[in-house]
């Protein structure tokens, strides 16, 4: 029961926030709202020895059982990692808000967004029913959305904001596609029956299209090539939402699912084969351009694309343990997964401390564009110290966490040489390189980030503020995680034992306990091949950054000009333009073409349908006897109906029109359905009255004056409407396909205690149609009145203007 | 155009309470004759919309001061409420229950959850209802 609540308490807290605000609209809020992620983080701690003993922690709330879909949380060693990434750095990125946001912005519907967002995001890495965890996931989408555009008033957030929202949730419906394909195959929802059950359905003609569409929506939201392009973008944030939701948090769910989904699809070759080439390639592009930057902030980010995409590329390497069975091989596999969640602790660590130091320079400066810095080590000696432990960590040098999680990607990226599974052939000797080439890259922009911020010559003239060190408050996030950084350096296996461990029994179930799935990560390891590596690494960045202004022009030569951003422009614009002139050829604005549409559509269909199933039987023995009653009704409607047409004044086509309302309930009556008859009754009354309200508004009542063509086509297709109505009706009275349900509501008073079937159908057995129904009447009604009270106000403004 | 109809008004004046009542009698028999939160909920509004019609609009929100949008909103939490309600207590989503209790007056009756989800069914529907027609009676 403990860790729905867990999700929920950020919801919750989302919704006092505005109130609290009210009370204290000053920054103060902020530590009503760090009491949150601070507890959780606590408590969450308290779990990780059970979780390390190989514990799991399940609890399900029964939401649409029939359908499914229940609220399942599962907490296992996988989830435990992230939770405690969103709740740790939750804090302290909290903390950072307090002093980082000036009193003048709107303080509560920050921290409302960022609530809202932790809660959806501990409901993406605890939910174990992929339903319930894809509306969660699209849930960080839309906060991500909302704490991108917090700055509205600019307009390249709205556009950081758009980009990010249109490529992310796009993503998200691919995967629910693949979710959906997941349980039309193995019958379930849930991710643990699903991974029982897998070896089953590899076979079946839907898992490769599963294993895309799941895809697609982790390398969308895990901003991988090409898909990283809103990455940058995003970055018109606040910096704590940068650090928070687009480095340390909401980026790392695609890593997230693809590790979830490791049991499921590793071990073929398609998830081998795309992991793993996206994300090298997306290693490599990302620390290419991060170079480039001018603006530190848009480097980091670029910087995070690249580093996501080591993290997946691990993960590809890794899945490969899942390809053959046991053998001496499978667990040396299983190391580069290990040395993903690794480097993803380690990421959140020194990518977090760098996100701020930027924020702090932003803050404290008035910008964070490297031409404009430099020379700030001994202005801002604690935010230099910073700086240098995030970025050296950044570039795998020791002693930061860096350097061993790095020794192990190369460890793991010369291995793939050795692969034997899945016919790797050449790719085996490039994935070395690329890898190596992408180091190299990243050496090179870290070196920038210190050096060219905090070395070099101070301009205090190009500056807005004068340079002096940030507030305490400002810098203890930041140290904290630097002191994380340093401290995972000296003592690795601290995480290894209590955090990476049961993580990895949750990626290779079956090989839980078995040694050497957890090595002992040693900081030295004797002259070999990875320290080879990485001395390369030092040596070839250290000249490359030296001699960097030589070897700039190729950023700028014709083929790198090419760009996915403009492509994902101008084919919005198209879009958007291809649209509105489809849009404008067939809404004319006349309610007749839309009849005719509609109906043409209904005979088609409808009509269609019933010709080229040839369900034409109609049998009329089993109807009873027509009374003179319904006789009389039938006829005075038929008149009705055909006097409508001749009708000279609005008023009497209304009244007519009530006419037909009215026997329609009579005939209820006569069916004994004083239900239907009160409801037909009251709604035609109703109308009616809106009618009279509507009269003021209407043109004048005038014969149309249209041609004979027009008017042959307008007769045929409404004498088709009503063959096919007939006919329709007709069809289903005589063809029974289905047993009746009718006995089921007849037991109505047993099942649902209530005598009248008609309200035990709508507030029991379809209960749920009824409330959607509510939900969607309430919100018509709000958009009649929104509408009209929009348009009144435009009316104002024009008569203010004349 | 304000219309001075002194038998409309001097009617209406006893027929809104026999279409208010009839509308919460509708209501509360729902569940085993005709009636039902959604009737119940339409009787209600065309009560107040006849309301409307023969008074003026200040009148009305003098005797009746209500946001009809907060009216149907609150039917719309209500309806929903009664949906999670029942997660709190371990069972699934939007299940039901009834009990017979023992009250002063009425004596033996049953008492349902039904009710509840019906009554914000019906405060939804009176609520949409009059705050459509209003707002397009104001548009004038």
């Amino acid at each position: 029961m403990f860790i729905p609540i867990v999700i929920l308490a950020p919801f919750m807290a989302a919704l006092l926030v505005p109130f609290i605000y009210r009370h204290i609209p000053n920054r103060n809020i902020g530590w009503f709202v760090i009491i949150i992620p601070l507890t959780l983080f606590l408590i969450m701690v308290s779990f990780i020895p059970a979780i390390s003993k190989g514990k799991t922690f399940i609890h399900t709330i029964k939401w649409i059982d029939t359908a499914g879909i229940n609220f399942t949380t599962y907490l296992d060693g996988l989830s435990m990692i992230f939770v405690l990434l969103i709740t740790g750095i939750g804090a302290l990125v909290v903390l950072y808000s307090i002093y980082y946001l000036s009193e003048r912005e709107a303080l509560g519907r920050f921290y409302a967004y960022l609530l809202l967002f932790m809660g959806s995001m501990l409901g993406v890495v605890l939910s174990d029913n992929l339903m319930v965890l894809y509306v969660f996931w699209e849930l960080t989408s839309i906060s991500s959305f909302l704490l991108i555009a917090f700055w509205y008033h600019r307009k390249k957030s709205r556009y950081g904001a758009q980009k990010s929202l249109l490529i992310t949730v796009s993503g998200g419906i691919a995967m629910l596609a693949g979710f959906i394909m997941l349980y039309v195959m193995t019958n379930t929802f849930s991710v643990r029956e699903i991974i029982a059950t897998i070896s089953d359905y590899t076979g079946n003609s839907l898992f490769v299209p599963a294993m895309v569409l799941v895809l697609l929506g982790a390398f969308t939201k895990s901003a991988q090539f090409p898909f990283h392009i809103w990455l940058p973008d995003a970055m018109e944030a606040p910096t704590p939402v940068s650090a928070y939701l687009h480095s340390a948090t909401m980026v790392k769910a695609g890593i997230y699912i693809v590790a979830r989904f490791t049991p499921v699809f590793g071990g073929e070759s398609i998830w081998f084969y795309a992991v793993t080439c996206v994300g090298i390639i997306t290693l490599f592009w990302g620390s290419f351009n991060a170079v480039r930057q001018k603006d530190l902030k848009a480097l980091l980010a670029y910087s995070t694309v690249s580093q996501l995409g080591l993290i997946m590329s691990l993960l590809g390497l890794g899945s490969v343990a899942h390809a053959n069975d046991y053998n001496v091989n499978t667990i040396l596999y299983t190391q580069a997964t290990f040395a993903a969640l690794f480097h993803l602790i380690n990421h959140a660590t020194f990518k977090g401390a760098l996100f701020m130091v930027v924020g702090i320079l932003d803050h404290q400066l008035g910008t964070r564009d490297i031409r404009r810095l430099g020379g700030l080590m001994a202005l801002m000696p604690i935010t230099f110290t910073v700086a240098m432990i995030g970025s050296f960590s950044m570039a795998g040098l020791p002693p930061f966490n860096g350097f061993l999680s790095k020794e192990m990607f190369f460890e793991a990226m010369l291995f793939a040489r050795h692969f034997d599974e899945l016919s790797i052939g050449a790719l085996a000797t490039l994935i070395p390189v690329i890898a190596w080439i992408a180091s190299v890259f990243t050496f090179v922009y870290s070196m920038i980030i210190v050096f060219q911020t905090f070395f070099g010559a101070h301009q205090p003239a190009r500056l807005d503020r004068e340079a002096h060190e940030a507030p305490i408050g400002m810098l203890v996030s930041p140290i904290v995680l630097v002191c994380f950084v340093v401290g995972i350096f000296f003592f690795p296996n601290v995480i290894g034992k209590w955090i990476l461990q049961p993580a990895m029994a949750s990626i290779y179930p079956a090989l839980e306990g078995a040694p050497g799935l957890v090595p002992r990560i040693a900081a030295w390891h004797g002259f070999n091949a990875t320290l080879a590596l990485t001395v390369g690494v030092v040596v070839v960045g250290a000249l490359l950054y030296r001699y960097l202004q030589y070897w700039r022009g190729i950023y700028t030569a014709s083929p790198l000009n090419w760009n996915l951003d403009t492509l994902y422009t101008n084919t919005l614009a198209k879009l958007g333009s291809g649209s509105e002139a489809l849009t404008n050829r067939y809404m004319t604005g006349y309610l007749k073409d839309y009849f005719v549409y509609i109906f043409s559509f209904f005979i088609v269909l409808i009509g269609g349908g019933l010709l080229w199933l040839g369900s034409f039987h109609i049998d009329t023995s089993k109807d009873s006897v027509i009374t003179v009653n319904e006789y009389i009704i039938i006829f005075v409607m038929m008149i009705a109906a055909c006097a409508i047409l001749f009708a000279k004044a609005r008023t009497t086509a209304i009244l007519l029109n009530g006419v037909l309302g009215y026997s329609i309930a009579f005939l209820f009556v006569i069916f004994r359905a004083p239900d239907l008859a009160l409801t037909q009754i009251i709604v035609e009354t109703v109308t009616t009255t809106l009618f009279l309200l509507v009269f003021y508004f209407l043109p004048e009542w005038k014969r149309e004056s249209s041609a004979v063509v027009t008017k042959l086509v307008n007769g045929i297709i409404s004498v088709a409407v009503g063959v096919v109505v007939t006919v329709l009706a007709l069809a289903v009275q005589g063809n029974k396909m289905f047993d009746s349900i009718s006995l089921y509501f007849e037991d109505s008073y047993n099942l649902a205690g209530g005598k009248n079937i008609v309200n035990t159908i709508l507030g029991d057995f379809r209960a749920f149609d009824t409330m959607l129904e509510v939900v969607v009447l309430f919100i018509a009604g709000l958009a009649v009145f929104s509408i009209i009270k929009l348009k009144s106000r435009k009316e104002e403004k024009d008569v203010e203007s004349e | 155009m304000k219309v001075n109809d002194v038998i409309l008004q001097t009617v209406s004046k006893i027929v809104v309470f026999i279409i208010l009542t009839f509308g919460v009698e509708l209501f509360l028999s729902g569940h085993n004759n005709p009636g039902g939160g959604f009737i119940g909920g339409l009787v209600l509004s065309s009560g107040f919309v006849l309301l409307y019609l023969v008074n003026d609009m200040e009148t009305v929100h003098f005797g009746i001061p209500f946001d009809f949008k907060k009216v149907a909103a609150f039917g719309v939490l209500l309806a929903v409420g009664t949906g999670v309600g029942s997660l709190l207590f371990g069972s699934e989503f939007l299940t039901q229950t009834a009990g017979h209790f023992n009250l002063p007056v009425f004596g033996e009756t049953e008492l349902s959850t039904v009710t509840l989800f019906e009554a914000g069914v019906a405060l939804t529907v009176v609520g949409v209802v009059v705050t459509i027609i209003l707002s397009i009676s104001e548009d004038v």
